[in-house]
């Protein structure tokens, strides 16, 4: 029966798709495409598990994450207050903020700049999760350890996009600026801080999930008994796995915001790049 | 090679600021000792302890040196306290990883490219579990697969993959469409078949953007891995070894396994990078 079900949706998801890929559609129309495909895939999911009575503790139907979901908010949203809010979010402007003041100290300089370029590329590929114990004993157990973990893990990306950023000018744009009489800081916050935008902006998406990742991931090696990689780490354990999954919705959820709200600034910021046109 | 210079200088202040902050970290901790055993700390000697202290809060750069030439050179390769062997558990998950996610995300990347309906569905899924922290998603997928009688190497494989095949997909199916209208049309006048035109001009088109996304995804397989060998206990591996150094305050022992899984990805991005060079090379491309 849940077979059938699981079958039938998904030819039927197959088939609405092929039918509206066929059409031409209009920019909104087409966004119910992924809508259909994200929809036919919770069906398959909602009756493989009813069809072929998969235990709850290896994988929970949807309809018992929402259920769990909508009846546990208090405990996600305290969760999510903890880490996305207060781990996350302090660590990424922290981190950020910094990178970008260092970014523009070392663009003053061409001997550090080709001295820093290279290592923070290296540095920008290293597992930096790896750190979290190490700062967790330095800042605690609190959110402030996890902070810390983000201002590690998004400084070097960041740094790069926006050194890398601020040499997007090219010479004839810069003589320009030589030729209104412009000065060094007149000529950064003119022409090269906006040319460097579209890469500063490049940065920060990078860095909104790095920033997650690093909050919960740091949360693995001990924190207080709140929390969103808390939550997961002892729920695996007493497995309750659909609150493993509703809190996986909730960090889902967050990490789409946190990039939507990023990629909305960017869009009103950097109008004028080729890649925002229509 | 005009880099060596600033990079070597770069590097020296790395050290020195690594020196001074093991001093200014370790600086309680020695006053302390001095304090119980009623000596007076001359500069000189309080350096040297902060140096050579064993749990210290940050070891000095030599510390950890000492901890990794003890741990890899002098140790049996097979011994449990080898750093190479908990090396090879990771590496080995990474590979397997990095394979499986690398394969996955090239047949996703052709399936995108040449379906449509492929395009328009799964593509904005794509780009969308982006933005969605996959790694939270480790402890789970370790837990679930040990309870249906799968561990050791394949789950930690598995997350591996999961957060390798993203970029590869992503950098793909750009590099697929990399070639012009203009080349796909002298294809047409050839009467190039379809494969024909994914053999000698898609496929060759995308190598660059292939080998930068293979270098994302190979730090992220790295990644992977040490975040999967969290869950499991603290067994084998680098991440177990950073969970059991983190329990016992062992630090210096967090470090030296901080340092070869850093050099471990150093290398494997670097021998990508290398194959690269050859590759485009021979190709006419670099």
């Amino acid at each position: 029966m849940w077979i059938a079900f699981a079958i039938s949706a998904w030819l039927l998801g197959w088939a609405a798709n092929v039918w509206l890929a066929r059409r031409n559609l209009g920019s909104r129309a087409r966004l119910l495409i992924p809508v259909v495909f994200g929809l036919t895939l919770i069906a398959i999911w909602e009756g493989v598990v009813h069809g072929f009575e998969v235990s709850p503790v290896l994988l929970p139907a949807p309809s018992a994450i929402a259920v769990r979901f909508v009846g546990s908010t208090a405990i996600l949203w305290e969760d999510f207050v903890q880490t996305a809010l207060k781990g996350a979010l302090t660590g990424y402007i922290i981190g950020c903020g910094a990178a970008f003041l260092t970014a523009i100290a070392v663009d003053r300089s061409d001997f550090l700049k080709r001295g820093l370029l290279p290592v923070g590329n290296f540095v920008a590929a290293l597992p930096i999760v790896g750190m979290a114990p190490i700062l967790v004993m330095w800042f605690g157990f609190d959110w402030q350890s996890k902070a810390a973990v983000v201002v590690v893990m998004v400084f070097f990306p960041m740094l790069v996009n926006t050194v890398q950023g601020l040499a997007a000018t090219d010479a004839m744009q810069r003589d320009l600026m030589r030729t209104y009489a412009a000065g060094g800081a007149q000529t950064l916050l003119k022409l090269r801080l906006p040319a460097a935008m579209p890469f500063i902006f490049n940065g920060l998406k990078i860095a909104t999930t790095l920033a997650l990742i690093g909050a919960i991931v740091a949360e693995f090696f001990g924190s207080p008994i709140r929390g969103m990689g808390f939550r997961i780490s002892t729920s695996v354990g007493q497995l309750a796995l659909d609150l493993v999954w509703a809190e996986i919705v909730v960090a889902a959820l967050a990490g789409s915001c946190f990039y939507g709200a990023v990629a909305t600034i960017e869009k009103s910021v950097t109008f004028w790049h080729p890649s925002q046109r229509k | 090679m005009r880099a060596v210079i600033p990079v070597l200088t770069i590097v020296a202040a790395i050290f020195v600021i690594w020196y001074g902050a093991a001093i200014a970290l370790n600086t309680a901790w020695a006053y302390d000792k001095a304090k119980r055993a009623d000596v007076e700390l001359s500069f000189g000697d309080l350096v040297a302890d902060t140096w050579s202290q064993e749990k210290p809060r940050l070891p000095a750069p030599h510390q950890v040196g000492v901890e990794i030439w003890k741990t890899t050179v002098e140790k049996k390769v097979t011994s449990k306290r080898s750093l190479i062997y908990h090396s090879w558990i990771t590496l080995s998950a990474t590979l397997l990883g990095f394979a499986l996610g690398t394969g996955l995300g090239i047949a996703l990347a052709v399936g995108i490219v040449y379906n449509r309906v492929m395009d328009l569905s799964v593509m904005p899924w794509v780009i969308a579990s982006q933005t969605i922290p996959i790694l939270a998603l480790a402890p789970m997928i370790i837990v679930v697969l040990n309870a249906i009688g799968i561990s050791g190497l394949v789950p930690k494989a598995m997350i591996s993959m999961y957060l390798s095949f993203f970029p590869v997909v992503v950098g793909m199916v750009k590099g697929l469409r990399s070639p012009e209208v203009m080349q796909l049309d002298q294809m047409h006048t050839w009467n190039a078949s379809g494969s024909q035109s994914f053999w000698r001009l898609r496929l060759p088109a995308s190598m660059p953007y292939l080998f930068a996304s293979l270098k994302i995804a190979m730090a992220a397989s790295v990644l992977g891995a040490i975040v999967g060998e969290l869950p499991t206990g603290a067994v084998a591996g680098l991440g177990a070894r950073l969970l059991a150094g983190s329990y016992f305050g062992q630090t210096i022992q967090i470090w030296s396994a901080l340092l070869m899984a850093a050099v471990l990805a150093a290398t494997l991005v670097g021998i990508i990078g290398l194959i690269q060079k050859y590759t485009l090379k021979r190709m006419g491309m670099a």
